[in-house]
């Protein structure tokens, strides 16, 4: 179904800037997030965590705490007692309740289910954990190194060569043609090793549950995430139930950015609840989720570029080596097959590296692995366009991707929008404004491939003509609009009439996570083939009811009508008319859509930005940035500026702040947002979003997911605009004052 | 732990409450109160998305004690509507895209209101300064800025 779903038409809803649908409960403090659901007896549960990165748990001596007054469960991970069926779920078991090792500094060890905060806390303290204190590892290059502390033993897949630590999981390799060949016939070849920390997505929103869970082995969940079928379906496979004995229901969610596709306390909440009978209500502090939820991998890479003196690149290759943490996660993989995306290259090779690490598991952080390989390649692309005296966007736009292109991943590319993406900036006044003192502005490209998945749609016409939608999708930028809007413009009838809300996990079938920039894609096409098939439907009542065949009917402006002279000559009937003789008429109308949806079609992105650098401090100020970025299609324009927007300014505070640091002792020192500084709103200037619209062949109004591609740029972006403006080239993120400083005095 | 009695007004209504000695108001207001408009993002005052009006003041209600609030007024985003006509606010974060997820959109609002109650004309600068205490992480602030700017235009009558 890929290729030829996209068909030409005037939009009359989709375009337009509606106001959403959860919009009133957000404004008023209505909106029921993770934190914000209570139940009757309800207690809450709280976790031990390990105060070392790396120790050997000796034993756990529970028996004072589940004496205390309020105490109704403690448990640890001998409660656990069912071996999950995959491996993906086994590290998932491990990495919120701890085995035989705690593996970073926040590990959960055990936890507790009291009726009071205080009498929980006091339990937590009464918990006697004997680690032996073993030794550890934080960074990246340390934990490759032959003689490193290793996390595990016998985990290493036959990919990595001899030589390395049994922390070095996996090793895979991307490119084509003859990399030695491309650079004998380069004039230019520049190499530079590059540093990024890891960062935190951010989200303002703790993660939280209520959890409520029998002995009869049915429960129900209510949590924060991007994902309640993963929820439900992982939770089920560590506790050892049926998945169809959980539901799930998502609350409203308070940004996510990959960090809640997947699960930390959710599981432990149900084995509280379990042990306890009663509901239990979790929730992190800011601490617990710096120190133990999932953020990015911290990265070390090298690249290389040859080119000729006219600007024709001739060979790459780039060795990304990325640690995500105390578990196998694909992040080195997807930045060595993203990094060299956005161009046509006759010699390529891209290697990736997984290691594990004395941290906390990663999680996805929009376009996981991107942002760091795009930031490497494109200061070494900014380099090199320099050294040739050519206009960086010029010299991007010599060795851009095309439609037809073999991508540097491997698949050849349908029709795509980075050429546009940089005309467009090229061609905007921002391109060529003046610059003053200390100023430097920079461009910089991403690319990020966009994701379908499982998805279900269920779409249901009431009594009175109006219509309900079910996704299965947390909504997190605005897709329950998008959805109506959709759906409206399909059936032919006004936004308003269409309220859409995300079903419970008993409610729609499977839905893969919102993640991959997807949800708008692959919902939206649902979407567009449920409100389809009602038509279908809505079309043969009309024709019955006019005695005529089926196929006699068409669907125009939200009606039935014959579909020409000879059909018969029949007023036409509206969803309002069909929906209020539909008892009669053959019962309920619904249309529902299922599939794994393929088309996503990829997206690409080019920034600019300019930046002012204090000589005397190092510190950085953003003076002007703009996005372009092809989203096919725009549904909700105010929705997918917004995207744009938060994207380049989640990049702006990774390039420029955003940092874990790790002490001697391998403790995270800066778990809270005093120190772990994201950008505020007078750190920046107004972010202007300018959209391009190359629809995608894959879905029937040629939308492309824009959720991630906006973090991609920025990294590079405001790399190579310091890089300008200091007059020396910055290799490590974050481009923190005193590294700024360091940088110019050295130079 | 022998709980403390508190009298006190929130959003205009008379309330009591038995709060322990290291409850903070948010946790009163959450748990007690139920409402949960009020959002717990850090418990420190670096992310603002507790934000309230204690006398008129805006503060993190993460740092200020349940106990504390005897005596005195409370304002939270639940009082911020007049029935069911919402304030020039509200209506402009809704119609202008100025929130995605909405957590911090309670403390933003809040706290924007604070500012046009004193400030009627301010300059965009003046916006992103008073706001630089309530972090967003999902819009880069663009969105808001223009609605809080818009709003105090429209409430001049200047729109």
């Amino acid at each position: 179904m890929a290729k030829d779903e996209f068909e030409k038409r005037e939009f009359k809803v989709v375009g337009t800037r509606v106001a959403r649908p959860d919009g009133l409960d957000k404004v008023t403090g209505r909106a029921r997030y993770g934190a914000d659901m209570s139940a009757p007896g309800m207690l809450v549960g709280y976790c031990l965590r390990s105060p070392h990165a790396h120790a050997r748990i000796k034993s756990i001596d529970t028996s004072e705490a589940e004496a205390m007054a309020g105490v109704k469960a403690v448990i640890t991970r001998a409660d656990f007692t069912n071996v999950p069926a995959s491996d993906g779920t086994r590290d998932i078991l491990d990495n919120v309740m701890a085995n035989d090792k705690a593996l970073y500094d926040g590990h959960t060890v055990a936890a507790v289910a009291a009726t009071s905060r205080s009498a929980a806390k006091a339990a937590l303290k009464a918990i006697k954990v004997d680690y032996e204190v073993l030794p550890h590892v934080t960074d990246v290059d340390a934990a490759m190194l032959p003689g490193a502390p290793e996390l595990h033993q016998g985990r290493q897949q036959e990919s990595v060569p001899e030589g390395f630590s049994q922390n070095v999981l996996a090793r895979s390799q991307y490119g084509h043609g003859d990399v030695d060949a491309g650079f004998a016939q380069a004039d230019v070849i520049i190499e530079r090793s590059f540093k990024t920390a890891a960062t935190h997505q951010g989200y303002i929103e703790p993660h939280a549950c209520l959890a409520t869970m029998g002995n009869d082995n049915q429960g129900d969940l209510f949590c924060c995430t991007q994902g309640h079928y993963m929820v439900r379906n992982t939770c089920a496979d560590i506790l050892g139930m049926e998945s169809g004995r959980l539901r799930v229901t998502a609350s409203e969610i308070g940004g996510g950015f990959g960090g809640k596709t997947t699960v930390f306390l959710e599981p432990v909440a149900l084995m509280l609840s379990k042990k306890s009978g009663k509901p239990v209500k979790m929730t992190m502090s800011r601490d617990e989720v710096m120190r133990a939820s999932g953020p990015t991998a911290s990265t070390s890479i090298d690249i290389k570029i040859g080119t000729t003196r006219d600007g024709v690149i001739t060979a790459a290759t780039g060795e990304f080596r990325y640690q995500s943490g105390c578990f196998y996660a694909m992040n080195g993989a997807l930045g060595a097959m993203c990094g060299f995306a956005p161009y046509d290259l006759e010699n390529l090779k891209s290697v990736g590296w997984e290691v594990t690490t004395n941290r906390p598991k990663a999680a996805a952080y929009r376009a996981p692995g991107a942002p760091m390989a795009a930031f490497a390649v494109e200061s070494v692309v900014d380099e090199v366009a320099k050294e040739i005296g050519m206009d960086p966007i010029d010299f991007r736009l010599k060795n851009a991707a095309d439609e037809g292109t073999k991508s540097a991943y491997g698949p050849t590319y349908p029709a795509i929008g980075l050429r546009a993406t940089l005309e467009a900036a090229k061609a905007h006044p921002h391109w060529s404004a003046p610059l003053g003192k200390n100023q430097g502005r920079g461009v910089g490209c991403g690319f990020w491939f966009n994701f379908g998945g499982d998805t279900c749609v269920s779409l249901m016409l009431n009594p009175d003509g109006t219509v309900s939608l079910s996704e299965g999708n947390p909504d997190i930028g605005g897709s329950r609009a998008s959805m109506s809007m959709m759906a409206a413009e399909e059936l032919g009838v006004p936004y308003e009439n269409v309220r859409t809300i995300v079903a419970d996990t008993a409610s729609l079938g499977q839905n893969e996570v919102t993640d991959g920039s997807r949800v708008t894609f692959a919902v939206g096409l649902a979407t567009i083939k449920a409100a389809r098939h009602a038509i279908e439907i809505m079309k043969a009542r009309a024709a019955a009811t006019w005695g005529i065949d089926a196929e006699a009917v068409e669907w125009v402006d939200g009606a039935a009508q014959p579909a020409g002279p000879n059909a018969g000559k029949f007023p036409p009937l509206t969803v309002k008319e069909i929906a209020a003789t539909m008892s009669n008429t053959g019962g309920p109308i619904a249309g529902h859509f299922e599939a794994n949806a393929e088309g996503a079609g990829v997206s690409f992105g080019t920034h600019i930005c300019d930046t002012e650098v204090d000589p005397e401090t190092g510190a950085v100020k953003i003076l002007r940035y703009t996005v372009f970025q092809d989203a096919g299609k725009a549904v909700h324009p105010d929705y997918v500026e917004g995207q744009l927007q938060g994207g380049a300014v989640q990049g702006i505070g990774w390039a420029l702040n955003e940092e874990y640091i790790y002490g001697e002792d391998g403790t995270l020192q800066n778990a809270g947002y005093l120190d772990y500084r994201i950008p505020v709103a007078s750190d920046l200037p107004m972010i202007e979003p300018v959209i391009l619209e190359i629809p995608n062949p894959g879905h029937p109004y040629g939308v492309r997911g824009v959720g991630e591609t906006g973090i991609v740029p920025p990294l590079a972006t405001i790399a190579n605009a310091v890089s300008r403006a200091a007059g020396v080239r910055m290799t490590s993120l974050p481009m923190s004052p005193p590294k700024v400083l360091a940088a110019i005095k050295a130079n | 732990m022998s709980r403390i009695h508190v009298t006190t007004t929130v959003n205009g209504d008379a309330v009591d409450y038995l709060c322990e000695a290291d409850d903070t108001l948010l946790d009163v207001l959450r748990d007690q109160l139920d409402l949960t408009g009020s959002k717990e993002g850090c418990a420190s005052g670096d992310c603002g998305a507790c934000t309230v009006e204690l006398d008129g003041r805006l503060v993190c209600s993460c740092l200020v004690l349940g106990a504390e609030a005897e005596g005195r007024t409370v304002e939270t985003i639940e009082g911020m509507a007049n029935g069911d006509v919402l304030h020039p606010l509200q209506k402009n974060f809704i119609e202008k895209a100025a929130l995605q997820c909405g957590v911090c959109t309670p403390g933003i609002l809040v706290a924007a209101k604070n500012l046009l109650d004193h400030t009627p004309d301010p300059s965009e600068e003046e916006v992103r300064y008073w706001l630089a205490g309530n972090l967003c992480r999902c819009t880069g602030y663009d969105k808001i800025i223009r609605a809080v700017l818009d709003t105090a235009a429209e409430m001049r009558g200047a729109a």
